[in-house]
């Protein structure tokens, strides 16, 4: 049935196994579950390693699973590509994916839906496999699915609350919403070239079919299915709602792994994506404007897991900022970085709130370094990650996108490359300034709170400061290395060179950062008065910041309101009144020709035959009549 | 030829006879008298149009009826007296289960 290499279908079919036999072991003995999820992870990690180190000797792999589809001259099998950009993918997905998958054994230890919940998060390991290795479109978007199904069903996992429940939701609709843009571009791609084939996508022979007007479609249904999955202006309403599921499936798919699928798509896709310069230039605003709206509205916010969250999307935006200005290495060392620190904030998040029995509002929190140093620690390593201050992780891939947005040639974005990189700084100002503004309340201070917080077990600490590890030194050890390692399959990063800094232009990079962080220490340690001052000058915007700029409620009068508005009269009118009418029609009929007809079965003998003799003579007459 | 008729209109006296008895009586023993009467009005139109083709082929289908007749009476006086042990009457209106 496999063709190709097998070693490369392992990989993926390791956590669908696991998924399959973490719930029908875990049905007899819940607490193999974890450990059975977990290993499937370290499976898939451990094979993805031997190929990622045979890669450099042997160039691609690639294997078929099976036909999925085959009709005449059409045929669409289950392909998988095995090249250095899903490598880089898989190895961040796995890992970090076992981390969390380790740290989940101790979050939900006490969870009587844990079974469940180590299926699902094995179920999403394989779909997100299946996403990166996809050599096809639609077998991508198998993945793509997959992803947008596991990431319902682990929001909504605590189904039993209403508001998680319509979250989940929620997530899930609006990532169909994207989902049509993915579904506009393949039925263009596949009209216009004749394939789907992402390595026959990338030939320039294949895309010279392309119209321009439907190679500008095609782009831009793109980053529009990536809006939806990886949480952009428009379509970034479902991240914030999607804290609602448990904590570390917030930190591996709503911050490492999932959300990142759009950046992703871009890269596979760039040669489409960059036909009409327009489109990347539309995702770079889009980005921009993501980035502001979603750092500000992190200032505001006041539930740990909520800032993390907008930050996530304000990251995103980044990321796509290096999408736009065609730095797709970048844009992919960011992935990276980001998938360390923000899943070690998630995870420090997780112990805090663990710690603080569910406690997830800052407000309580505040002192937790005596209590919890190990997560303090973790949490202030990723915090200074983030914020871009050297030699932390994110230092060198923020550092790299600014660097690339300055270095952009795109024509429509050319006279605007100052504002864009002054915008952008302010981003990362404001990065540093909410995030220090978290880690203040949560670990500076005093305790707020109620209870006596305490630290998170061992097999839940180790996890974290792995990722706390990797936030410090994986920046500078993928630092351009990274970029010029992804050359192949994303194309090479024109007019920037990289160059190195020393310690002076280190320092001085990461001079917004520490602006930032700086900035929250004065406002929120040591000159509340300050503080209270600027709220009352800014209070109009702090209105707007925490409400999220009311993007919610105007999408819901927008779009909501009216689709539920028409729904209600198509129940009315179509459902109630002509397709049930109909059924009850029928019904009501029948009814009442049987209850006529039933009068004739009187039980009267002499009625019967009475009958028996008309219906006879009246026969006979006409028999002879006939005759 | 018109004594024939004199036969054919008996016969046909005899029938409608039986067969307004059997719609109307509700005595099954009645009904079934009625229902002989009919069998017997059949019988002799049989045997004059018998006598009035000159050969015999009425008078043996009389043979016929006949001996079906006598086998049908033993059925029916069986369920006449089945129905009597159940409903306690030979009233037809008494057995009136089978309806609505």
């Amino acid at each position: 049935m496999v063709t190709g290499d097998s070693r490369l279908s392992v990989i993926v079919v390791a956590p669908l196994v696991g998924a399959l036999a973490s719930f029908v072991i875990g049905r007899q003995a819940p607490r193999l579950a974890g450990a059975i999820a977990s290993l499937a992870v370290a499976v898939s990690l451990a094979v993805t390693v031997a190929l990622f180190q045979a890669l450099s000797v042997t160039g691609e792999f690639s294997a078929t699973l099976s036909s999925w589809i085959s009709a005449g001259q059409f045929a669409l099998p289950l392909d998988l590509l095995f090249d250095k950009l899903s490598a880089v993918m898989c190895l961040v997905v796995t890992g970090v994916g076992l981390l969390i998958h380790l740290y989940s054994v101790g979050y939900m230890a006490d969870d009587p839906g844990r079974v469940r919940f180590f299926a699902y998060l094995n179920l999403f390991i394989f779909s997100m496999l299946v996403l990166v290795l996809g050599r096809s479109l639609p077998v991508i978007f198998i993945g793509w699915e997959g992803v947008g199904l596991c990431s319902y069903l682990l929001i909504g996992f605590w189904f039993t609350n209403t508001e998680f429940a319509r979250a989940g939701r929620k997530a899930f609709v609006m990532n169909r919403i994207g989902d049509l843009g993915f579904l506009v571009a393949m039925a263009v791609l596949y009209t216009a070239c004749g394939t789907l084939d992402i390595v026959e996508l990338r030939k320039a022979e294949v895309l010279e079919r392309l119209p321009a007007d439907l190679g500008f479609l095609a782009g831009l249904a793109l980053f529009f299915a990536a809006t939806g999955k990886s949480a952009q202006i428009p379509l970034f309403t479902w991240l914030p709602d999607a804290m609602a599921g448990p904590t570390p499936v917030s930190a591996l798919i709503h911050a490492a792994t999932m959300v990142t699928a759009g950046v992703y798509l871009m890269g596979r896709m760039s040669g489409v994506v960059e036909l009409d310069p327009l489109v990347p230039a539309i995702v770079l605003w889009v980005a921009l404007a993501t980035a502001i709206v979603a750092a500000t509205t992190a200032l505001a916010q006041n539930d740990i897991k909520k800032v993390l969250a907008y930050s996530t999307v304000s990251q995103l935006g980044f990321m796509f900022l290096a999408v736009g200005v065609g730095a797709y290495g970048v844009a992919i060392f960011h992935v990276v970085t980001h998938a360390f620190f923000k899943a070690c904030l998630f995870l420090s998040a997780g112990s805090v709130i663990h710690g603080c029995h569910h406690e997830q509002d800052m407000r309580r929190m505040g002192g937790l370094w005596r209590m919890m140093p190990l997560t303090c620690a973790a949490y202030g390593v990723a915090t200074l990650a983030i914020a871009g201050i050297w030699p932390f992780a994110g230092y060198f891939s923020k550092h790299g996108i600014l660097a690339a947005i300055s270095g952009s040639h795109n024509p429509f974005l050319f006279e605007y490359v100052s504002l864009i990189g002054v915008l952008a700084t302010a981003v990362a100002v404001c990065t540093a300034l909410y995030m220090a503004r978290s880690f203040i309340l949560t670990f500076l201070g005093s305790y707020r709170g109620e209870g006596r917080p305490h630290e998170a077990p061992a097999i839940m600490t180790l996890p974290v400061l792995v990722l706390a590890v990797l936030s410090i030194v994986g920046g500078a050890y993928l630092d351009g290395s990274l970029v010029e390692y992804l050359q192949g399959p994303l194309p090479a990063l024109s007019g920037h060179e990289h160059e190195s800094q020393g310690v002076v232009g280190h320092l001085l990079g990461s001079l917004p950062g520490m602006l930032g962080a700086g900035a929250a220490l004065v406002l929120f340690l040591y000159m509340t008065g300050v503080k209270d001052l600027l709220r009352k000058v800014g209070w109009p915007l702090e209105k707007l910041f925490a409400g999220r700029y009311f993007v919610d409620e105007v999408l819901d009068s927008a779009v909501v309101r009216p689709i539920d508005g028409l729904s209600q009269v198509a129940y009315r009118s179509l459902d109630r009144g002509i397709l049930e009418g109909s059924g009850s029609g029928i019904g009501v009929v029948s009814r009442a020709v049987g209850e006529l007809s039933r009068r004739m079965t009187s039980g009267q003998v002499a009625t019967y035959l009475l009958a028996m003799l008309v219906a006879v003579s009246v026969l006979f007459v006409i028999f002879v009549q006939v005759r | 030829m018109a004594s024939m008729v004199g036969y054919l209109g008996l016969s046909l006296l005899l029938f409608v006879i039986g067969a307004i008895g059997v719609c109307i009586r509700r005595n099954a023993i009645v009904v079934f008298m009625c229902i002989e009467m009919m069998l017997n009005a059949v019988n002799l139109s049989f045997v004059t149009f018998s006598k009035l083709n000159g050969n015999l082929d009425g008078q043996i289908a009389v043979f016929f009826v006949m001996v079906i007749a006598a086998a049908e009476a033993a059925v029916g006086l069986a369920i006449i007296l089945a129905v009597f042990r159940s409903v306690a009457s030979v009233e037809t209106s008494d057995a009136a289960e089978l309806k609505w």
